[in-house]
Parts: structure tokens; C-alpha cells; sequence
């Protein structure tokens, strides 16, 4: 193994000894020297996901959450220097996580805030005017036909927790009293402006973006999806600047 | 408590940066707000790179609206041009383009590695000091500012320890570095402090050991106090502190050797109030103007 191969490998894995090779001017035990650049490593990758999870870091503790990252940085690394993209995978890690098993809706928090930090980053789009949206709305002849195109940072969470609750509950004083825990529910996670904004939509209404986002028209969408209320759901994503663009699609 | 003499460099040389020869800070995300609600005397802003590589969202909308009223210096953290392996083809990309976009006074990265494999580790890591380190510096060097069409600039490292193998002192490896590649140096003046104390060197003797001609910046930081099994004093390099007194009294003797520089105060922990961190800055730039009236 190349000196390089070794180091990386001992900054990981606390378990190995330190590297061949190294030493220190006054002949100080190197071990304790590269324990440094150990602590380094793994410090800095755990305090980015406590930065990114800070609900599951509240839902679990800290002590917990920093014994689970470390776990989490020792068997995924990251392997871009984005740390804004680090710990994508570490909501799936903790759905598997054995001791977190009695707590099953920590994964799906962890979901919702990775697409928090996902939707703080994506492409920037400028919102059609409501007045477009309207008049788009009100001409029968092509309203068959009318798709949107909904913002860049738009994204979905279906979960069989009372997800946005939990996460909402955790933005001032913690309490998870009065919450149904397993009552599920479809989060909607958007950037409006500069804000990220999360909502807790009907089931239906979580179909009926899916379909949108995969480029269904409009009144096919809607039909497609079990009962939700479709005015109330249009007033959000045109209050919240959610719709970026109107297209016509050619039906067959 | 420092005996040395001090040559002055011819000031033409000096001149290896477009940053403006005053205090900058680096700009931090919770200060965004700040910056832009009171518009301060500042020389520069400072930005990790890495931050920027996103597509959209309130990181670009601030930075395009602090960078339309000040200087940038674009700094690097995860290129590991000291790596045994290839540069990132892909990284270099992402950084041409926020070169393109943001078109900063300056670029600097570090003499340092980062990544092994596919690995990405997240800290600036120490290198053995020898021949191949050399020529595979150099050669990534000459990548680097071949793909970005401009020269760099190159920080000295803070250590913690040394490789048995290594067979040239560091600060020469840097000189030859810089001899060999055309770029600047980022003189960190934490850092030269931190690792002379670790290693035991006298800090003035590395300077006088560095190109010094070469500088285009110049970092100040805080560190935290360790010590090792011999109880040695052992500095990190932690960006979490106010600037130590010792690197201040080192500052003012790199200024009277190069003359005023754009300087830089770093903080990445335990970041404190806008205001604190611009009577920082404000303590460089009096020191600034102080090496401009001796010069």
C-alpha cells in the first residue's frame, strides 16, 4: 500500500495502528500526533451531519447522534468534496440502524431534512406570474391540455409518520406531546424565494404533484389521483411561487 | 524576543495578487445579512470554493450581491493537489466555472492532500517531503492553473508530524515549488507559527527560508493549545479562535519583509458576531497602513 493508502485508511478505522513512517522532531510518540489528524477527520464529517440532521440530532440525543454518525462516517465516507452533498445515504443507514429500531420515524425525519438541504441548494427558477396561471386556468379550449413545470427545489416525502409534525414541532421548543407519531403523512419541501418551506399535503394531493413532476397535463394529474381538493392545492403552489413555467402538451 | 535582519523585497515583486492590499475576512454564511446591511470598509471577502459548487439558492444570491460591491478571493479546500492520485478532472471543471462566474482577484488552494481513491477526507493532510512529492505537486500545479488560465496561489501547510522518508526541509520543498511552477504563495502566518512550534523550528528562519517574493496573500487565524506524550507544546491549526499575539508580533515582521499585503482573517469555529470579526480585520489593516508609511 502506497503511504497515502495507509494514512486514509487509519484515519477511518480507528481500530488499525497508525502509519509506518512517521515521526516527530523532539521524538514525541507520532501515535498521539496522528491521533490529530484522526479526530480531525472524523470530527469535522460528524459535526457536518449534525449541521445537516439538527432534528434527528434533537430526536436522538447528541451523544447518540455523534456515536451513530461516526458509525455512519467509518462506513460511508464522502466521496465528493461537497459536503453539501455528504450524507445523502444517511437516512437509509439509519433505517437500518439496529439500536434506533424502536424509534422508526427518526429515518424519515432524516429524509425530510436531507431534501431541505437539497431544495436550499437547487437551480434558481422565476415563478409565472398568478394572473398567468389564472388566465391559463380559465380558457377551456386548452385546458386539457396545460402542464406545469414546478420549481428546481421541489420535492415530495411520503412517510408513514407524522413527519412534518415531528419536524415542525422541533423548530422552536421540542415537544413531540399532542403529535399522532403514526399517523403518516405526505410532505411537500419547496424553496420559495430564499426560504425552504415544508407542508403536510392530503394523500391525494402528494399523487397528483407526482404525476405533475412526471409530466402529466394538468387534468390527467388530478384525475389520476384518489380525492384531494384541487383549487386549494393550485392557491398553494401559486401562493408559495411553486410554478415555473406553463406548456401545452399535444394529446394523442 | 526575535533577533533577525530583515531584508526588503523590491515592492514590484510583491505584486503577485489583484486583491487590494488591505484586511479581508473570510465571509460566512451567517453574516451574509451583515455584510450587506452595513456595507464595511473592508478590503476583500474570502470564500471556500467548495461552498459555492451548488446550483442555486441564497449561497449564489449572496455572494453575487457582496461580490458586485467587494474584491473575492476564491479559496480551495478539497482539490488535494498534494494526492498520489489524478486531480479530479470533474472538480477542476466546477472550479473553472466559478472562476468564470465569479471572476475573483485571487485563487488559492493548499500544499496538502485530501483525498485517497474515491475517498474524500475532509482535512488538509500532511505530506513526506521528497522527490516524487515534488514532481507530482509541481506537475499538478501546472494543471491547475493550465485548466484555469491563471496563475495560483499556494499555502503553506500546519503539521503535526513528519515522514521519515522526507529529504527536503519544508519551506525549501516550497520554494522549489514555487520556482518551478510560476505560482504565489499564501502565506499563512498561523500556520508557519503552529508548525514551527510542533516541529521546533524558529518561525523567522522559515520565512527567511521561503520565497517571500512570491507572496499574494497572507492568512491569520487562531489555533488551540495541545501538548504530546513528552508534554510539547502540540498547536492545531482549528480556525476557532481570535488571532494569538505570537502570530500578530510574526505578522508585523512578514510586513516589514514584503511590505503591505492583502491579509486575510480566518474563522471556520466558534464563529463569533459580524462586529467582533471586523475589529479583527480592522487590527490587520492598522498594521497595513503602518507597513505602507514604513515603506
Amino acid at each position: 500500500m502506497s503511504t497515502q493508502a495507509d494514512f486514509a485508511a487509519a484515519l477511518l478505522n480507528a481500530q488499525l495502528p497508525y502509519p509506518k513512517g512517521l515521526c516527530s522532531r523532539n521524538g514525541a510518540d507520532p501515535s498521539r500526533r496522528f491521533a490529530v489528524y484522526r479526530n480531525n477527520v472524523q470530527s469535522s464529517l460528524i459535526n457536518a451531519l449534525a449541521d445537516s440532521y439538527p432534528v434527528v440530532l434533537q430526536l436522538v440525543g447528541e451523544e447518540f447522534f455523534r456515536a451513530m454518525a461516526a458509525i455512519f462516517v467509518h462506513s460511508q465516507p464522502p466521496h465528493s468534496p461537497l459536503m453539501s452533498r455528504y450524507g445523502e445515504h444517511f437516512a437509509d443507514f439509519i433505517a437500518e440502524f439496529e439500536p434506533i429500531a424502536g424509534v422508526p420515524y427518526v429515518a424519515d425525519v432524516a429524509r425530510l431534512e436531507h431534501l431541505r438541504t437539497v431544495a436550499y441548494h437547487a437551480a434558481d427558477a422565476q415563478p409565472i406570474r398568478p394572473e398567468q396561471v389564472s388566465a391559463a386556468l380559465a380558457d377551456p379550449q386548452s385546458l386539457s391540455e396545460l402542464c406545469f413545470e414546478l420549481h428546481p427545489s421541489l420535492h415530495l416525502l411520503d412517510s408513514a409518520y407524522a413527519v412534518v409534525a415531528i419536524w415542525a414541532a422541533h423548530q422552536q421548543e421540542p415537544s413531540l406531546a399532542g403529535i399522532g407519531l403514526n399517523q403518516g403523512q405526505h410532505a411537500l419541501v419547496l424553496r420559495n424565494g430564499l426560504d425552504v418551506e415544508v407542508f403536510a399535503l392530503e394523500p391525494g394531493a402528494s399523487v397528483f404533484l407526482r404525476h405533475l413532476l412526471q409530466g402529466s397535463p394538468l387534468l390527467a394529474a388530478a384525475e389520476n389521483s384518489p380525492p384531494f381538493d384541487l383549487a386549494q392545492t393550485l392557491a398553494l403552489l401559486i401562493a408559495h411561487n411553486a410554478i415555473t413555467q406553463l406548456n401545452y402538451k399535444e394529446l394523442p | 524576543m526575535f533577533s533577525h535582519h530583515e531584508p526588503s523585497l523590491p515592492r514590484t515583486q510583491a505584486a503577485r495578487t489583484e486583491l487590494p492590499a488591505r484586511a479581508g475576512l473570510g465571509l460566512k454564511t451567517g453574516h451574509f445579512l451583515d455584510v450587506l446591511g452595513s456595507v464595511p470598509d473592508l478590503g476583500f471577502f474570502e470564500v471556500h470554493a467548495e461552498n459555492y459548487m451548488v446550483a442555486g439558492g441564497p449561497f449564489h444570491h449572496f455572494l453575487g450581491l457582496i461580490r458586485e460591491q467587494y474584491p473575492l478571493s476564491l479559496h480551495g479546500v478539497g482539490l488535494s493537489i498534494g494526492g498520489e492520485g489524478a486531480l479530479d478532472s470533474q472538480h477542476l471543471k466546477r472550479l473553472a466555472e466559478l472562476i468564470e462566474r465569479y471572476q475573483p482577484q485571487a485563487f488559492s488552494e493548499h500544499l496538502a492532500w485530501s483525498s485517497h481513491g474515491p475517498v474524500f477526507l475532509n482535512d488538509l493532510l500532511p505530506l513526506a517531503y521528497d522527490t516524487p512529492t515534488l514532481n507530482r505537486v509541481c506537475a499538478h500545479i501546472d494543471q491547475v492553473q493550465n485548466t484555469l488560465k491563471r496563475p495560483m496561489l499556494l499555502e503553506n501547510p500546519a503539521t503535526y508530524l513528519g515522514f521519515e522518508h522526507s529529504t527536503i526541509d519544508e519551506a525549501e520543498f516550497i520554494a522549489e515549488v514555487i520556482r518551478r511552477s510560476g505560482c504565489g504563495l499564501l502565506l499563512d502566518v498561523n500556520n508557519v507559527y503552529v508548525s514551527c512550534i510542533n516541529h521546533q523550528r524558529d518561525p523567522l528562519a522559515y520565512l527567511d527560508a521561503l520565497p517571500l517574493h512570491a507572496v499574494g496573500e497572507i492568512h491569520l487565524a487562531g489555533f488551540a493549545e495541545d501538548c504530546d506524550n513528552l508534554g510539547d507544546r502540540l498547536l492545531i491549526d482549528d480556525h476557532g479562535a481570535p488571532v494569538d499575539q505570537a502570530v500578530w508580533d510574526l505578522y508585523r515582521r512578514v510586513l516589514q519583509r514584503t511590505g503591505p499585503i492583502a491579509t486575510l482573517i480566518e474563522r471556520d469555529n466558534q464563529v463569533p458576531a459580524f462586529d467582533v470579526l471586523l475589529a479583527e480585520a480592522q487590527q490587520a489593516e492598522t498594521l497595513l497602513r503602518r507597513a505602507e508609511r514604513a515603506a
